[in-house]
């Protein structure tokens, strides 16, 4: 007969004993980005005389926080580009081609991080910024919105960022005038604690 | 006058069809030029409004035309071996489908986020449904298929009839331009 360890009761129990052991070091920490509470926006100038606003429908990601340790925080998100929305169609469209975001080509933006150096409710994050095909490496503060338990039973952690970019830095250069070469992200994001 | 004949098209049919050509090409050709436009362009709004406007008289006239065909049948075709009616019928039948489809794929782009379709101010249509999320991608990829293919079409069209004009010396092109006598005409038969 082969083993297998349904039939071992003993080292199924150590099996799951050991995850149990283990699983609130490793997770207790970690958060999965809301989607339907996290927002990526972006503004740019309209010809130097307003702001347009949009933002990336599809979003998601993940990131870990230990309140010991603020230092180790990293985050990993992503919108699909696709998902770019600014309420009027033919300007979505415009922005999908590949005069702007190319979203055939490129389907994802993604943001990693690679440092967060905590002070307080704020902090300063660093990572990289992959938009259009290119990967750059930029730096933006952040700030705890707040965090605590929900009304259904989880934990929720919420940060905003702003981040400036030079859109020709990406590759993104069709002339939209002087004023629009560069563009704010304004990032909303909620992660529940896994 | 006005209805089709046995050898020849009414006037109506003529006009639908003489006003839809130039009409067809000149949408296409402006379509294909304003999707490349640069912001700053003075025509960048405008070009596209246009489109719009003319799109929905088309689309308009093609309404009518396509009744129209229905009661009033057009001559029947004289002779030609049966490759050429077999091709002529296609031709014709694609040409109709792609009239009504072309502009209903436009309409689907500029409405696609639920706002309505202007006609130069006069009036507008409103949008099918609140808003379709990435509709206006989809729309747009057929619209340009559509609205290449319809032009080709017409192109073959067009160098058909003009080969029965200066190769065969048939009426295939005079029954549609006019320059036939309502009576059956005996110089080609």
């Amino acid at each position: 007969m082969p083993s297998s360890p349904f039939r071992r009761p003993m080292a199924l129990f150590g099996l799951a004993a050991a995850l149990l052991m283990a699983t609130p070091e490793v997770r207790a920490a970690a958060f999965d980005i809301d989607p339907d509470h996290s927002f990526v926006e972006f503004r740019i100038a309209h010809l130097g005389y307003s702001v347009l606003k949009g933002r990336f429908n599809v979003v998601r990601g993940s990131f870990d926080f230990d309140e010991k340790n603020p230092a180790a925080a990293a985050i990993t998100m992503e919108v699909e580009t696709t998902s770019i929305d600014t309420n009027h169609a033919k300007r979505d469209k415009h922005l999908r081609s590949g005069d702007f975001l190319d979203v055939e080509r490129y389907p994802k933006a993604t943001f990693k991080s690679v440092s967060f150096v905590e002070n307080g409710g704020t902090g300063r994050m660093s990572g990289d910024l992959t938009l259009h095909g290119v990967t750059r490496r930029v730096e933006f503060p952040v700030t705890l919105i707040g965090s605590g338990p929900d009304p259904w039973g989880g934990f929720r952690r919420g940060y905003e960022g702003h981040l400036e970019i030079v859109r020709a830095d990406y590759g993104i250069a069709h002339n939209l005038g002087p004023a629009a070469e560069r563009m704010t992200l304004d990032l909303f994001i909620e992660g529940i604690r896994r | 006058m006005w209805k089709n004949t046995s050898t020849r098209y009414g006037l109506i049919a003529r006009t639908l069809h003489w006003s839809m050509a130039p009409l067809l090409f000149g949408l296409i050709l402006l379509g294909l030029w304003m999707t490349g436009l640069e912001y700053h362009n003075p025509w960048y709004h405008r070009a596209p409004a246009i489109h719009e406007g003319f799109g929905v008289i088309a689309f308009a006239l093609f309404v009518v035309r396509l009744i129209r065909r229905r009661i009033d049948p057009p001559p029947p075709l004289g002779a030609m071996p049966e490759w050429e009616r077999v091709a002529a019928r296609w031709t014709h039948g694609l040409l109709y489908l792609l009239m009504g489809a072309t502009p209903v794929t436009g309409y689907l782009i500029t409405t696609a986020k639920g706002r309505p379709v202007e006609v130069f101010g006069w009036f507008s249509i409103p949008a099918p449904f609140a808003g379709k999320s990435g509709l206006e991608d989809l729309a747009g990829q057929i619209h340009l298929v559509f609205g290449i293919t319809l032009g080709a079409l017409a192109l073959a069209h067009m160098a058909a009839a003009l080969k029965h004009h200066f190769f065969h010396r048939d009426d295939v092109l005079r029954r549609m331009a006019g320059a036939l006598p309502d009576k059956p005409n005996h110089l080609n038969a």
